[in-house]
């Protein structure tokens, strides 16, 4: 009984968990609860008017329906890049792989004049496409295209590590047991990824809610059709209407917290199943 | 005591003499971009002439309700330049910066020059438009970006709705269902004007481009000849853009003086004639007559008198629930 605390290997612990609470604070929170306060100068009956008018309910089933869509291609064409470029060795294998963070760095602004050009019915895509009547920019499938084009790199830049840490012999025992190539895939290797693979996929979804700068400019922007929130906001705003925009931001906020609760949790409990098993 | 006295005259003289270097913010909306920055440098030549210092203009340009809630939120502007009264009314009115009577302070509504809004087509006017009521045909596709974000579009939007009171002798639900029908024929709704004049010229979206006089000739001369066209309609609205000392700002930068200068020098013959020059209308009735080949004519119907000012207008058609959001009920 010498010691009554536990001791840690580095000393501070205090004074590094009173700093991230300050950091948090000040970064992540206070806007957070500025937000909700903006929305407490309406009335609930006006804050229900604002945040369930029809043309707001159209909003929140593109932004979310479109985000999750675009995030579950990603899980899928983000895991497949991931693996491509940890087990094979080929030439441009690291410019492949620095291009992948590209739709980080670059100001979606430019993603999407570029994306919204390109497939526009007289871009060097849509072109192409507009003979079979399929058209991208200012539709919802353009809408589709700029969130899967910036939340790309989420996927792989999680999903990549693990790979790496995965154990080939792992593999190769499943092998000589008898498993073949798509029992070895869904048996072994998913589990071990699904946990990053889920984080990876939060990551995108929650980016793509958020979007804006690049929506703005693939999307027809038509309320019902093609407007997503952040655009509704953005116009609430611009006719100084504050609190009509922050109840908009607060049901976005709830809804998107309590969605990545639930996958985290979700996480939580795979990472726990696969570790027992 | 006496020294001072005697000092005091030549330190002055010696102020006086001693060129300042003057900064000026002016915010303002996003196709006056090419305008102010030929008027910037020859206000600075004149003001150069006049009192010795050197006033280097900053510009910030955007959307008119974008620019306006940016000075409400504290962007230091002097001055400001914009779209629409009601984007300064609210600068007044909500931040406090300059008085609510504003727009009494400088001639002709404190909008020293103005414009309209025109139809911008393709090469040989394919779909045969000419007027509005060419616009809500099956088939025509019409770009113009949102009223709810564009200061244009809401110029726009008016005049659409005063040529139909004018044909369907002011009847409010026709004039409804005209706007209601021009609208559905809309494909891409843009936030700015630029967007939408980016959509039309460089997607090739659309059969026709609602758009700013002035943004429409540029349209053309970036765009070069042979490939669109300006249909002016038999009748359009009067824009009237107005500009502001924003009194408290420019007062703590001890710039009210040479704000009020600026805005002023506007009406000057110089000043109209790089108005003109970059197809706004003038207001000086000599320099009108000068550049009167540039500029079609046409009926042309004011807020004030058609819709009763900017916030009844306002209210009426663009809040929430208003005439345009209900034309987008499902």
């Amino acid at each position: 009984m010498l010691l009554s605390r536990q001791r840690r290997v580095l000393p501070g612990f205090r004074l590094t968990l009173g700093f991230s609470l300050f950091y948090l604070g000040l970064i992540v929170l206070i806007p957070l609860v500025a937000v909700f306060a903006k929305t407490g100068a309406l009335t609930w009956e006006r804050f229900w008017h604002a945040a369930a008018s029809p043309v707001a309910l159209g909003a929140y089933r593109l932004s979310f329906g479109v985000s999750f869509l675009a995030a579950l291609v990603n899980a899928v064409f983000g895991l497949l890049v991931a693996w491509v470029l940890v087990r094979y060795r080929f030439w441009g294998r690291r410019l492949m792989d620095a291009l992948v963070d590209l739709p980080f760095a670059l100001p979606t602004a430019v993603a999407g004049v570029t994306l919204a050009a390109l497939y526009a019915p007289n871009g060097w895509i849509g072109e192409w496409l507009a003979p079979y009547g399929l058209k991208i920019s200012y539709t919802r499938l353009g809408v589709f295209v700029a969130l899967t084009f910036i939340g790309l790199p989420f996927v792989v830049r999680t999903v990549q590590p693990v790979i790496e840490a995965l154990d080939l012999e792992v593999e190769e025992a499943a092998a000589t047991l008898g498993a073949n190539r798509f029992q070895t895939f869904r048996r072994v290797i998913l589990p071990a990824l699904f946990p990053a693979l889920l984080t990876g996929f939060a990551l995108a979804f929650a980016r793509a809610l958020g979007e804006y700068g690049s929506v703005v400019f693939i999307s027809s922007n038509l309320p019902l059709r093609t407007q997503i929130v952040p655009v509704l906001i953005m116009s609430k705003l611009e006719q100084f209407d504050y609190a009509g925009a922050a109840a908009l931001a607060a049901v976005m906020l709830v809804v998107s917290f309590l969605l990545l609760l639930a996958i985290n949790g979700l996480q939580w409990r795979t990472a726990r199943h696969h570790q027992q098993t | 005591m006496k020294t001072v006295l005697k000092i005091l005259p030549a330190l002055v003289l010696a102020l006086a003499a001693h060129a300042r270097a003057i900064n000026l913010l002016n915010v303002s909306y996003d196709p006056t971009r090419e305008f102010y920055e030929q008027y910037n440098a020859v206000f600075a030549r004149y003001w150069k002439a006049r009192t010795g210092d050197t006033v280097a203009v900053q510009m910030s340009h955007g959307g008119s309700g974008k620019q306006a809630q940016a000075v409400i939120n504290g962007l230091d502007a002097d001055v400001v330049t914009l779209a629409l009264a009601y984007d300064i009314d609210q600068i007044a009115r909500q931040a406090k910066l300059l008085p609510p009577d504003w727009q009494k302070r400088l001639p002709d509504n404190s909008a020293p020059y103005t414009s309209t809004i025109v139809f911008l087509v393709r090469q040989g006017n394919p779909k045969h438009i000419k007027d509005w009521n060419d616009l809500v045909k099956p088939g025509v596709a019409v770009v113009t970006p949102n009223p709810k974000t564009s200061g244009g579009a809401r110029w726009a939007f008016l005049a659409a709705w005063a040529y139909a009171l004018d044909q369907y002798g002011h009847d409010e639900a026709k004039a409804r269902d005209f706007v209601a029908r021009l609208y559905k024929n809309v494909p891409v709704l843009d936030t700015g004007a630029r967007g939408a004049t980016i959509t039309f010229v460089q997607h090739g979206i659309g059969d026709v481009l609602l758009v700013w006089e002035n943004e429409a000739h540029l349209a053309i001369q970036e765009a070069g000849a042979g490939k669109f066209e300006i249909v002016t309609p038999s009748l359009s609205i009067l824009a009237e853009p107005p500009v502001a000392v924003v009194d408290k700002n420019a007062g703590r930068h001890g710039v009210l003086t040479v704000a009020q200068a600026y805005l002023k020098y506007l009406y000057s013959d110089e000043g109209q004639e790089i108005a003109a020059k970059n197809f706004y209308r003038p207001r000086n009735s000599k320099l009108a007559a000068r550049y009167a080949n540039r500029f079609a004519r046409l009926k042309l119907v004011t807020v004030e008198g058609q819709f009763g000012g900017w916030r009844k207008a306002q209210a009426n058609f663009f809040s929430d629930g208003g005439i345009f959001d209900q034309i987008y009920q499902p």
